[in-house]
């Protein structure tokens, strides 16, 4: 790989590894099984550098914010590219988030320039938040012939133009970055009250990418699979900054379909994937079907290998090994496979052993968007399935605070935390104190040096998904019912069952609603919920409500005391008092 | 000429039954397929396949985005006949 401390920016590291590798391929799109597109190092910059070089025409200059709404596709990297490639700060966003979510950190972000997909375009169009564009560039990829587009330009015709149209000519400008300045504003959670936008640097990104690669070290000819949205801080380092800076391949699939992913393992012999637990899941409930269909006398003899294999590697992992005693299971993924990463949620033991146990790592850990994504990860030196794993080389992890049981937050420092949340000071000073990140997690360090996760200090929620959910946002939907008060709290906080299944279980999301005194529950009240309910993404929806006899706990500045609330509640009522909805 | 939207809503009832081993007629128009079927998203991005095949279009993923009824999810596929 390249020595990244070497480099200032991505862009220079990102341009010096294209040169590098040129006839490696470093990227495959599949859809539906259908290949759609391969190209090397160095097609990748014939694709990369016109589109660069239409951006310079176009205006997007030295620290120009470049925001991109995709799908996990060709043109998000190359899209990306350009633009770091120009000096520009990417603004990489959840597609999956609502087109009123979009406008809205758009507007935040201050975001000049805009790549996205026709259908998410087309929706931001029909948003009643639609503002007027014209001061923006947009570029729209994939547009039907006939479609309009407002003001938005075609990706493809502004790719191929290449600046000619004001009279460019010879290769785009490479604008030089210091490790100091901005790389990516990355939103740590949807809009709502507060938009959390991440400002990283160049320095983040090399550090991080230094720090992982010399763990889990990518080659040229190894293969990651990128299924988590590349907005994502995960994928964007695992798949796209770690395996270009050392000449291995991204394949991209435009369908998550399981039945596709699976294929994508044995067609792309795939080296490393990250996935969020909810996939894994799915993976092992299609293995465990498949192992209960065996006839009796193969299924004896695969458990007496599993046996065989699970005695072998029980300190320490041999791929050898496990792919010779169990290769139908290995040959199933591919036969290439050396370790998948989950993170993002909190995953569940037995879903990580029982992968052990067939000789295929999960390697969990522990991220943050403002740590830089990942601040541990498991090393299976030796194996554990029940913590994320010790810290990466570079950070720094303490408990502040820790009580008798050595439990406290966990706060990190390292040259991967980022610079400051985006035009947010408050915020800032209340999370980075004295260069110590405060995570608002709680956590302790077991003797062998790994942490253990115990559950958030802080109203996040993270959905079995991945996604991270703040109570305040999805509040706002439900802002205005006809009651006196709401508050959303995932019910696993109020009623904790038992820490395994704290950490492992869905969440369920619930509304709390207080009436006014003496008011009977309005009619019309859980058809307006569900009303407003609906018009969430699926993972923020609320699964059921309690009604609440009491006024809210609030702050000085009318914040509810969440936690307080949640007490109170838990003192008084079971979780049979929820409705469901 | 497409078809009914009543006809297509019937046939995509009947293509999730069979998908998810359930009776045809306990589901209806306006379920919520994740909380009727006690399914994830995954596993209703592989009910777009059969639906696929048996409408002869191509249904990227995101025609599944922020759609939990049958029936939203009927008004789109008829978009595409």
């Amino acid at each position: 790989m390249l020595d990244l401390s070497q480099y200032a920016s991505l862009g220079a590291a990102l341009r010096d590894a294209l040169d590098r590798w040129p006839d490696e391929t470093c990227l495959i799109e599949s859809d539906r099984g259908r290949e759609k597109a391969r190209l090397t190092f160095a097609e990748f910059q014939q694709a990369a550098l016109p589109f660069a070089k239409s951006l310079q025409a176009a205006g997007v200059v030295t620290g120009s914010r470049c925001a991109i709404i995709m799908t996990n596709q060709s043109k998000w990297l190359i899209s990306a590219y350009a633009a770091l490639y120009v000096g520009a700060v990417l603004v990489p966003l959840d597609y999956k988030l609502t087109a009123s979510e979009h406008l809205a950190l758009l507007a935040h972000s201050e975001a000049d320039a805009l790549v996205t997909e026709y259908h998410l375009w087309r929706a931001m169009m029909q948003a009643p938040e639609f503002v007027d564009f014209a001061r923006r560039m947009v570029l729209v990829t994939e547009a039907p012939p006939n479609a309009d587009l407002g003001a938005a330009q075609r990706w493809e015709e502004f790719q191929a133009n290449g600046g000619a149209a004001i009279g460019l000519s010879g290769e785009p400008e490479f604008v030089p970055r210091q490790r100091s300045d901005w790389a990516c504003i990355v939103y740590s959670s949807g809009t709502g009250g507060r938009p959390k936008g991440c400002v990283l640097t160049h320095e983040n990104y090399l550090e991080q990418c230094m720090a992982l690669t010399s763990l889990y070290p990518f080659w040229p000819g190894m293969r990651y699979l990128s299924i988590l949205p590349t907005n994502h801080a995960i994928d964007f380092m695992v798949g796209f900054i770690g395996p270009f800076t050392c000449g291995a391949c991204v394949v991209h699939l435009r369908t998550l379909r399981p039945e596709f992913v699976r294929e994508s393992f044995t067609e792309y012999r795939i080296t490393y994937v990250a996935l969020v637990p909810m996939v894994l899941k799915n993976l092992e409930r299609g293995l465990r079907e498949r192992f209960d269909g065996l006839p009796k006398p193969k299924r004896f003899g695969f458990e007496v290998l599993r046996g065989i294999n699970r005695i072998l590697t029980r300190y320490r992992p041999n791929l050898r090994v496990s792919r010779r005693l169990l290769g139908e299971v290995h040959k199933a993924f591919g036969g290439e496979l050396r370790a998948m990463f989950v993170g993002g949620a909190f995953m569940d033991p037995a879903t990580v052993q029982f992968f052990y146990d067939l000789g295929i790592q999960v390697s969990n850990g522990y991220g943050l968007t403002e740590a830089g994504t990942a601040v541990t990860l498991n090393d299976f030196n030796p194996f554990r399935a029940d913590t994320v794993g010790k810290p990466l080389p570079g950070m720094e992890v303490r408990i502040a605070t820790p009580d008798a049981e050595g439990i406290g937050e966990v706060a990190i420092r390292s040259k991967t935390l980022m610079s400051h949340y985006l035009k947010d000071a408050e915020l800032t000073a209340e999370t980075i104190v004295n260069g110590w990140l405060m995570t608002g997690d709680l956590g302790r360090f077991d003797a062998m040096g790994h942490l253990q996760l115990l559950g958030r200090k802080k109203n996040m929620i993270v959905t079995e998904g991945g996604k991270n959910i703040y109570p305040e946002d999805i509040e706002n939907t439900f802002d205005g019912l006809a009651v006196k008060e709401c508050a959303v709290f995932a019910a696993n906080y109020v009623w904790p069952r038992g820490e395994a299944a704290k950490l492992g279980a869905k969440e369920m999301l619930l509304l709390v609603l207080r009436l006014e005194n003496g008011q009977p529950l309005p009619t019309t009240l859980i058809a307006e919920i569900n009303e407003r309910n609906r018009t969430l993404p699926d993972f923020k929806r609320v699964g059921g409500y309690v009604v609440w006899e009491h006024d809210f706990p609030r702050t000085a500045s009318m914040k509810i005391k969440r936690h307080v609330l949640a007490e109170e509640m838990a003192a008084s009522l079971t979780r049979a008092a929820v409705q469901p909805l | 000429m497409s078809k009914p939207p009543e006809q297509t809503i019937d046939e995509i009832l009947t293509l999730a039954a069979a998908q998810f081993k359930v009776a045809r007629e306990t589901l209806a128009a306006d379920d919520d397929f994740f909380k009727k079927l006690g399914i994830d998203s995954l596993q209703a991005l592989s009910l777009l396949t059969r639906l696929e095949n048996h409408f002869g279009v191509e249904l990227p993923d995101y025609e599944l985005q922020g759609v939990s009824d049958f029936r939203t999810l009927a008004a789109r596929i008829q978009a595409r006949l």
